[in-house]
């Protein structure tokens, strides 16, 4: 239903332009939950937003397709798109405080929503607001309520019940519990998989927290440095993670049960997207690399069912070199060098 | 047990502290603490557990004398075992020599370092303030020392904040820290804000600093497994009060308050396989939030969410009362029933 | 930081035009002699000339050159603008910034006042100070400005200051035990240099359209050679009914050029402290350059 393809997106600032999404590809089948993983700067909140056309200067997406339903979302028109948006796909943000109108009560923000999209009747708005937020477990009344008057759980259920006001076909959120705690992040988890299951609706789910999308999605796609690493089904990936990068993650997870071990984490930072990387992009943190992944950028290649970029699963690794690739020269960049975390 | 061998460092008797809030028109009193005891002892990590709201952070900034108590009191025990109260330090110079045995590192990597001064400006500034007696060069050294410490080296001292990553930076909070020998770390939620590979690195400097620095640290998070990673006793506060405590695994093996329980059972754990959804819904069936405590009625306040409340919750404040290893504020556990409320 | 400041400026446009113009301004007030011949006060030619090779922008109505009291008056001007400018935003700069980071009685008492100054009227009072004070020479005009002028600034600095007291870092200097006076002075102010810088530019604007409209309507010491005072005698000479335009723009033109130098490095600055102003380069064309070099990659 959703199919993106080599997209890559740039932010021209004023010197070298940073490539925080390069060349990356991913489906989704209608009905499925797909987790996006990633740490700060590998570029998942960048993909969600070139997916939903929201990316704003200096970001531009330089390269790639995607496609919903049929239509290329990147070159589509403004207005094919204002009829798309909400009716078939809608975004959940990160933080409702951020996103909701402060100065208007919530039921006057689903009104201007479903007049967006042709809504008449002060009828039929009342009761589709209605249900939407009993579809949340959000009684009726605080249709009256400015979103300060409601806890943080609530409000974020009430992004989400926007979100639905026209049933759509895909659901994009970035981050949406990360403002909630534990307790509250777990039931907004399970009010959304009991109403993927009711609507049918799909989900693309960005977060850093992979242990919360363990239970949730059923697939994953790890980010890293604007690439896919590793993108398979959740539970495969969870159980024998292929990537170092995944490895490393899921390591670093203190359990609550079990023995307790010492853990290690990953040592290092994300390199500095500005300038071209010879070789993978993980090499320098990996703790398992061979010589020829300092030169050799790995492909994404299938491995089982999972898509996994390494040349550790690379039958016959055929050297991509770096000078094809003129976006700059690579100069040494002092945070990145220091191999401390 | 190193409990009964190690000093007492610092006793909150009864701490209390109320806000008022509101305007003209709706004025009202949030109970942020209300009657937390406790103690720390040296060389000992202690975690102070709790969700949003609960006053974790109250206590660290009444610890940190950000703000005097509405009441109840703190007492600091010196090394040779005296111990005086917060509120008698009046002088300038008392008061320096507490924040130099009891600093604080802060939540926010991105706020908690001037971006316009090196990052060894804090330290530098630190050992000019409570350790006059060093030399300009031997205040360089010693800063030199404790980035050491912290695993950034003393190369970096010259660094500017924006040139290093959010580890480094909260590394660099505790370096500030360590640079006054202190006694006692307030850490109010370190690595809450910085990515999930990097905390396990801040997490095993601060085990480092309790082992070869002997410095004690208080550490303030809302993430239960992080605190079970790092901390040899765990208190847990809900809405302001204090609901369990005890050795960390003890707690965590067989929690007696029947929040810690739902807090244990809302923890997502990756390596088990996935619950069922009927499960899941069953489970997460529990809706409510942590209450925000103003002008409260006497009674448990986590009755409202408890399954396996009785009569006696609704209207008599449990106490905190020793219960095995450790101590519990719960009618049900202290009656000598087993609490499963959330599985 | 710093590295990042300067090749802010020297990329923008603005920044770089204001720049320029500073520069050739402060060179006339500091070496007039080089540029201009004759003296600006000697009454030693022919009255109301117009411009020629002798006398680039002609004369006044009492035989003194027009260009050499353009280029000696020049230094008065920036006295008075750098001057009444920096002594304005600092003083702002010490108010708005404590009454912020103090917070309760301190707050409410300099807000008070601050606000107080604030709203008496500022040219009457000007004017009424300039009148009492006859003659007035450029260090009382100075005085004069810098008086009325350091309220408005200061409550600006002020709401600035007020969203930085929640950094993390002025909290750590707090419980490292620093005193209220050093976290002001070496923790808050230096992490406000762009908006002192810009607030600076803002002040040095006006004190110079306000000192020339002092000195034009006679308030200033006629006898000084400034821009101002030669408006003043233009004015008196009738100039720009009988047809000695120059005696007129010239210093007008004057005004408006530095004014516009202090205008541009503002918004020069205004952009360095906040990217969401900066001008956006045009993606359409490096979409096509990148739509290029992919192309290459592929077929490499």
């Amino acid at each position: 239903m959703l199919e993106v393809s080599g997209l890559t997106v740039d932010y021209l600032t004023g010197g070298n332009p940073v490539r925080a999404v390069d060349g990356v590809s991913l489906d989704v089948q209608p009905g499925e939950f797909v987790g996006i993983v990633g740490e700060s700067g590998c570029g998942k909140t960048t993909l969600l937003f070139a997916i939903a056309r929201l990316l704003s200067p200096p970001a531009v997406v330089t390269a790639g397709s995607v496609t919903f339903r049929g239509e290329n979302l990147v070159t589509m028109t403004e207005r094919r798109l204002n009829a798309v948006r909400w009716q078939n796909l809608s975004v959940v943000m990160q933080s409702a405080m951020n996103a909701l109108n402060p100065v208007m009560p919530v039921g006057a923000q689903f009104a201007d929503a479903l007049r967006a999209h042709g809504a008449r009747s002060r009828k039929v708005i009342a009761a589709r607001s209605a249900e939407v937020l009993r579809l949340v477990g959000i009684d009726a009344v605080h249709l009256g309520s400015y979103p300060h008057q409601l806890s943080g759980g609530m409000r974020q259920r009430a992004m989400i019940a926007m979100a639905l006001l026209f049933t759509p076909d895909l659901v994009i959120m970035d981050e949406p519990t990360s403002a909630l705690d534990v307790v509250a992040q777990r039931s907004l988890m399970t009010q959304i998989k009991e109403l993927q299951r009711e609507l049918g609706f799909a989900v693309i789910f960005v977060t850093h927290d992979m242990s919360l999308v363990s239970h949730y999605s059923d697939r994953l796609v790890v980010m890293y440095a604007g690439q896919v690493a590793e993108a398979g089904p959740t539970r495969r990936i969870f159980d024998s993670p292929l990537h170092p990068y995944a490895r490393g993650l899921l390591e670093a997870f203190p359990g609550i049960r079990g023995a307790k071990v010492p853990l290690k984490g990953i040592p290092g930072a994300p390199p500095d997207l500005s300038v071209i990387q010879n070789g993978c992009r993980f090499s320098p943190r990996c703790p398992v690399k061979l010589p020829e992944c300092e030169t050799t950028a790995p492909a994404l290649l299938d491995h089982e069912g999972t898509s996994v970029r390494c040349l550790l699963y690379d039958p016959s690794p055929a050297p991509v070199t770096a000078a094809s690739r003129p976006l700059t020269r690579p100069r040494q960049s002092r945070r990145r060098s220091d191999g401390i975390a | 047990m190193t409990a009964s061998r190690s000093a007492e460092l610092i006793r909150a008797d009864h701490l209390t502290k109320h806000f008022k809030i509101g305007g003209a028109l709706a004025r009202g009193t949030l109970h942020a603490v209300d009657d937390v005891s406790f103690a720390l002892r040296e060389r000992e990590i202690v975690a102070l557990a709790g969700e949003s709201g609960s006053g974790k952070s109250t206590v660290a900034r009444l610890l940190a004398r950000v703000y005097p108590p509405t009441s109840g009191s703190v007492t600091f025990f010196d090394a040779a075992g005296a111990g005086k109260p917060l509120s008698a330090l009046r002088s300038r110079r008392d008061a320096l020599r507490y924040s130099a045995q009891v600093p604080m590192v802060f939540q926010d990597p991105f706020s908690s370092l001037n971006p316009v001064f090196r990052v060894s400006h804090g330290v530098l500034r630190a050992l000019k303030l409570h350790r006059p007696e060093l030399s300009a060069a031997e205040r360089q050294a010693e800063a030199a020392r404790v980035f050491d410490v912290v695993g950034l080296g003393a190369g970096m001292l010259g660094r500017f904040p924006h040139e290093l990553s959010g580890g480094q930076r909260q590394r660099v909070g505790f370096a500030q820290a360590l640079a006054t020998r202190p006694r006692l770390i307030l850490a109010d939620e370190p690595v809450s804000m910085l990515d999930t590979s990097i905390r396990i690195g801040l997490l095993n400097l601060m085990a480092k600093l309790r082992d070869s620095e002997g410095a004690s640290i208080l550490y303030i998070t809302h993430d239960i497994a992080s605190a079970r990673y790092v901390a040899d006793r765990l208190i847990v506060m809900y809405a302001g009060r204090i609901a369990e405590t005890g050795p960390v695994e003890d707690v965590l093996a067989a929690p007696r308050h029947p929040y810690t329980q739902l807090l244990l059972s809302a923890v997502p754990d990756p390596k088990a396989p996935p619950p069922s959804l009927e499960a899941m819904a069953a489970a997460a069936g529990e809706r409510g939030e942590p209450p925000k405590v103003i002008d409260p009625r006497p009674g448990c306040r986590f009755q409202p969410r408890c399954p396996v409340a009785i009569g006696q919750c609704a209207t008599v404040t449990p106490e905190l009362l020793p219960l095995g290893t450790g101590e519990a504020a719960c009618h049900v556990a202290q009656a000598g029933a087993e609490v499963k409320a959330f599985s | 930081m710093r590295k990042t400041l300067w090749r802010a400026l020297a990329r923008s446009p603005k920044a770089t035009a204001g720049a320029i113009l500073l520069a050739v301004f402060t060179v006339l007030a500091l070496f007039p002699g080089l540029f201009a011949r004759d003296s600006p006060t000697a009454e030693a030619y022919q009255r109301n000339l117009g411009p020629s090779a002798a006398h680039l922008f002609g004369t006044t109505g009492l035989g003194q050159d027009v260009f050499a009291q353009a280029v000696y008056g020049t230094r008065q001007v920036l006295e008075i603008a750098f001057g009444a400018g920096l002594a304005s935003t600092l003083i702002a700069a010490v108010i708005g910034v404590a009454a912020a980071y103090l917070g309760g009685f301190w707050d409410g008492a300099l807000s008070l006042f601050t606000d107080v100054v604030l709203v008496i009227p500022l040219f009457p009072l000007l004017i009424v100070i300039a009148a009492y004070v006859h003659n007035s020479g450029t260090g009382v005009l100075i005085a004069v400005l810098t008086f009325t002028g350091w309220s408005y600034t200061a409550r600006q600095l002020r709401s600035q200051a007020l969203s930085l007291r929640s950094r993390d870092f002025l909290a750590a200097a707090r419980v490292r035990g620093e005193r209220a006076a050093y976290i002001i002075a070496v923790e808050i102010l230096p992490t406000m240099i762009s908006l002192l810088v810009a607030a600076f530019l803002t002040n040095a604007l006006y004190d110079v359209l306000f000192a020339s409209s002092l000195q034009f309507i006679g308030l200033g010491d006629p006898n000084s050679v400034s821009w101002g005072t030669m408006l003043y005698w233009a004015e008196n000479n009738e100039a720009l009914q009988t047809g000695y335009y120059l005696q007129a723009i010239v210093p007008g033109a004057a005004i408006a050029l530095l004014g516009a130098a202090f205008a541009l490095l503002n918004y020069a600055f205004d952009e360095i402290g906040n990217p969401a102003l900066r001008p956006v380069r045009a993606p359409r064309a490096r979409r096509r350059l990148a739509s290029i070099r992919t192309r290459r990659l592929a077929d490499a």
